[in-house]
């Protein structure tokens, strides 16, 4: 059906004269309560290297699971070599010669490498596996990558990320792949195994192979890179960058620069700084994922954390909420110290936390709205155990109409609530408990864009009255446009800390993304 | 959807996701059977159906106040287990141990020192002896699962071995007799001419139904059963709640063996065999959710009484125990296939 990619051979990198493969025209995907992609277009030619770029929020990956099928847009076209496809399942993206390689490698820990491998389109004979032959196809493959040394009898499970990885194009490569995408591959591997993994890539352009390259590492994009496809709140800003040759600054603006402005409420002009603080952080580590964070919020400041995912920003929240184990340090509020790695003991105080994944981490999808107000301050509405259902609602009903929580109703199940409204109801909660403290991890993923700015206000609703407010979020602009006071997340560590007002978004980015400071 | 692609203007995408939430609220044809109530509704009519089944195959060796008795006092102790499973269900867990753990109470509580005892000081002895021997296993199944970390499905399975084999070591594998006048006495007393058995049955049922549906315990069973992650994360202790749920179906194990014994006069290590596949079932089709998060002591006793009547049917009109089960296997599927039908549909919309 297809020909192989050595046919399309002898295109080398960077050469404009690969051919076109594949043109997604209009993709659009919506999904309850927001829209994910709003007409993308994208286009790759054999054998480059085509890097995607975008914060978080973009829609990349919702982009990359519509090309491996695992998706199915809503509207738009996809042509792939020349033919306009519908593809329906993953495996006929697959049979196309589109491969996919997430972040989360999917790998079969407990089998060996050949047999990862051809899982799923195993080498047999007669329904009996044919174990040597796989492993010599397996070993063959591996040589082609130019890791000759992995034993294909090697359990899958024992082998660092940088050998799974290499597993995990083995197998897409085993599939006749011609269009290879890679979600953030360098995110676990040190910078030997980059370089690796760079020469590769190399490789395999070289043999025609396209590949879709997702990362936030400008650097990398820079040494790897042939074009550039830039997204932003779901839609194509820039397609076909050179992507050694375009300036920092002018990606980073396409990035950020946005159709719809955000409108944040406005600070409140008083002095910073005054007084103890509510919250208190000295010192505080959490293994290998970030260190010596010292932060503090007062009453009634709006602090924010950003950075990239994997910066440590979530599990800074989580551990100071007692919800991991922290190595080092201590947490304070209101002069307080916190038992650690006890949730309990941080609600007691008065900690609350709108989590970064509101459905499996913060709600009861199938129960009622009321019932996710009232979950955490229970004891207030029972008598020797028993509840009294019917203060509850009334309590949940006035804080989510004050909240504005649509449509109205407090025995509604939560699942059919959209996103902003579902974020509210967990704000409802801890304003139930009168926490001291709110902490807000992505306050408005998978909010729609109507809805944020009524999250935006509410937090500063709370903010003024007396809660301390620390926010992380992945979309820089909120940070800064929400918090009074932000801090710069870099690897684990903090690498700037000051008023919102003093650094603009490129800023930060640039911190973020450069690794040192502007 | 027929909105252009075009708009994506913050009014446009609120609008767009009010109507889409209203649209939730339209009801909908399956509405009424998706909610619990028509749930129970739907198992009221299965078992009216089987009665009539009954009433045409058995005559009026169905239709008789002494049958309803039989059915009512074979549901009972199989029935106070399962409102015991229900709260470990919806809890997010499974006890495979319950007949098991019956077993071993139903001996420890007529032992001859027990009955000594019983016989020198109060019949109450027994029931004590009974309940705590029930709730001591459940809390090492809970403290197991809890704080030890092991899968519900596996420490309970070593429970079901080892409590029916520590059954086996204390009664020699004999079966031992009650004699306690007193207790054999308090018994089988029938206020209001029903069994004293069948009273315990209601009791628990209607604490079962109070302690789900309007404490603060049944809330967080709910809670933790149904996403235990942000149950934690809400502030709930939720090691110690599951350690409590196993100890309640224990307890509730211990009740059902002493209302075995008191039913068979006899306490032995042969009973409560598959007692907890029984009550799986019962629980089930029921309308428990089987992933936790849901639950009704109501479904689980109209589950009860529909396997129990079901029995009775076929005891009467001499049909095979085996026939029996294969009904029973068919009536499961049947009931958990039309709820994730009803379930899939109340999703897409």
């Amino acid at each position: 059906m297809t020909e192989g990619p050595t046919a399309t051979a002898a295109t080398t990198p960077g050469s404009e004269n690969g051919s076109a493969l594949l043109h997604m025209r209009g993709i659009t995907k919506r999904f309850p309560g927001v829209l994910a992609l709003g007409g993308v277009d994208l286009d790759v030619r054999r054998g480059e290297v085509h890097c995607l770029l975008g914060q978080n929020g973009a829609g990349k990956s919702t982009l990359i699971k519509v090309l491996s099928a695992s998706y199915q847009p809503d509207e738009g076209e996809i042509v792939w070599d020349g033919e306009s496809v519908r593809l329906t399942t993953p495996v006929a993206a697959m049979k196309r010669g589109i491969s996919t390689i997430y972040q989360e490698l999917d790998l079969v820990p407990g089998l060996t490498v050949a047999e990862n491998v051809f899982l799923g389109h195993e080498v047999s004979a007669g329904g009996f596996t044919r174990r040597g032959e796989a492993a010599d196809r397996s070993r063959k493959l591996l040589t082609r990558l130019g890791h000759g040394e992995i034993d294909p009898g090697r359990l899958v499970g024992d082998l660092s990320p940088a050998g799974q990885q290499i597993v995990s194009m083995a197998r897409a490569l085993s599939h006749d792949t011609r269009l290879l995408v890679l979600d953030e591959p360098t995110a676990a591997l040190d910078q030997e195994e980059v370089r690796n993994l760079f020469r590769v890539i190399r490789d395999l352009s070289a043999e025609g192979v396209a590949i879709i390259y997702i990362s936030h590492r400008l650097e990398e994009i820079r040494e790897i890179g042939d074009r550039i496809t830039v997204l932003k709140d779901g839609r194509t800003v820039a397609t076909g960058l050179p992507a050694r040759e375009t300036p920092t600054a002018d990606l980073i603006r396409l990035m950020t620069g946005r159709s719809i402005e955000y409108v944040f409420p406005p600070r409140p002009e008083r002095p910073r700084d005054t007084g103890t603080p509510v919250l208190e952080v000295r010192g505080l580590a959490g293994a290998g994922r970030f260190r010596d964070v010292d932060l503090t919020v007062h009453a009634g400041e709006i602090v924010g954390l950003a950075g990239l995912v994997g910066s440590g920003r979530s599990e800074i929240l989580e551990t100071l909420y007692g919800a991991r184990r922290a190595s080092a340090g201590t947490v304070t509020v209101d002069g307080r110290k916190l038992r650690r790695g006890s949730v309990r003991a941080a609600v007691a105080a008065g900690i609350g936390l709108c989590p970064e994944e509101r459905k499996s981490q913060g709600l009861l999808l199938d129960q009622a709205v009321y019932r996710n107000v009232t979950v955490s301050s229970l004891s207030r509405f029972a008598k020797g155990g028993f509840l009294d259902s019917g203060a509850e609602r009334r309590r949940a009903g006035e804080l989510t109409e004050s909240l504005d929580v649509r449509p109205e109703g407090v025995d509604r199940a939560v699942r059919t609530l959209s996103g902003g409204n579902q974020q509210k109801v967990v704000l409802a909660r801890w304003l139930l408990r009168e926490c001291r403290v709110l902490l807000l991890d992505e306050p408005t993923r998978g909010v729609d864009v109507g809805a944020r700015t009524e999250i935006y206000n509410l937090v500063r609703r709370l903010a003024d009255d007396g809660v301390a407010v620390l926010v992380v979020s992945s979309e820089v602009e909120e940070v800064l446009g929400l918090s009074d006071r932000v801090l710069v997340i870099s690897d684990g560590t903090v690498v700037h800390e000051g008023p919102a007002t003093d650094i603009d978004e490129s800023g930060v980015l640039d911190l973020v993304m450069e690794g040192d400071v502007a | 959807m027929s909105d252009t692609p075009t708009t994506s203007a913050p009014a446009a995408d609120t609008a767009r996701v009010e109507r889409e939430a209203r649209r939730d609220d339209r009801p909908g044809r399956l509405a009424l059977l998706r909610s619990s109530t028509g749930h129970n509704l739907g198992l009221i009519v299965a078992l009216g159906l089987l009665c009539v089944v009954g009433v045409i195959t058995a005559g009026d060796r169905f239709a008789d106040i002494d049958n309803a008795m039989t059915i009512l006092r074979l549901a009972a102790v199989i029935g106070v287990v399962s409102i015991g499973m229900t709260f470990v269900i919806t809890g997010g867990g499974i006890d495979l141990s319950v007949g098991a753990i019956v077993a071993l109470s139903s001996v420890w509580c007529t032992t001859i020192a027990t009955q000594t005892m019983a016989n020198d000081n109060h019949w109450l002895v027994m029931v004590g002896a009974a309940v705590l021997v029930g709730g001591g296993c459940g809390l090492v199944n809970g403290l197991l699962i809890a704080y030890g970390g092991v899968v519900p499905f596996i420490a309970t399975l070593a429970m079901l071995a080892s409590a029916r084999g520590l059954a086996e070591i204390i009664s020699e594998r004999r079966t031992q007799i009650v004699s306690v006048p007193a207790f054999s006495d308090a018994f089988a007393k029938e206020p209001l001419g029903i069994p004293i058995i069948v009273w315990i049955f209601i009791l628990v049922s209607a604490i079962g139904w109070v302690l789900l549906n309007r404490t603060t315990f049944g809330r967080r069973t709910l809670a933790v059963g149904g996403n235990p992650e942000a149950a934690r994360l809400a502030g709930i202790d939720v090691k110690r709640h599951t350690v409590l749920l196993y100890v309640l179906v224990g307890v509730c194990c211990g009740i059902a063996a002493i209302m075995l014994v008191s039913r068979t006069t006899t306490g032995s290590s042969t009973h409560g065999l598959l007692y907890e596949l029984d009550a799986i079932a019962a629980v089930v089709i029921g309308g428990t959710l089987l992933s936790g998060g849901r639950g009704t002591i109501i479904g689980t006793v109209l589950g009860v009484l529909i396997f129990t009547t079901l029995s009775n049917v076929f005891a009467l009109n001499n049909l095979s125990v085996s026939a029996q089960s294969v009904v029973k296997g068919l009536i499961i599927v049947v009931a958990v296939l039309l709820q994730q039908r009803l379930a899939r549909r109340s999703d897409v919309t």
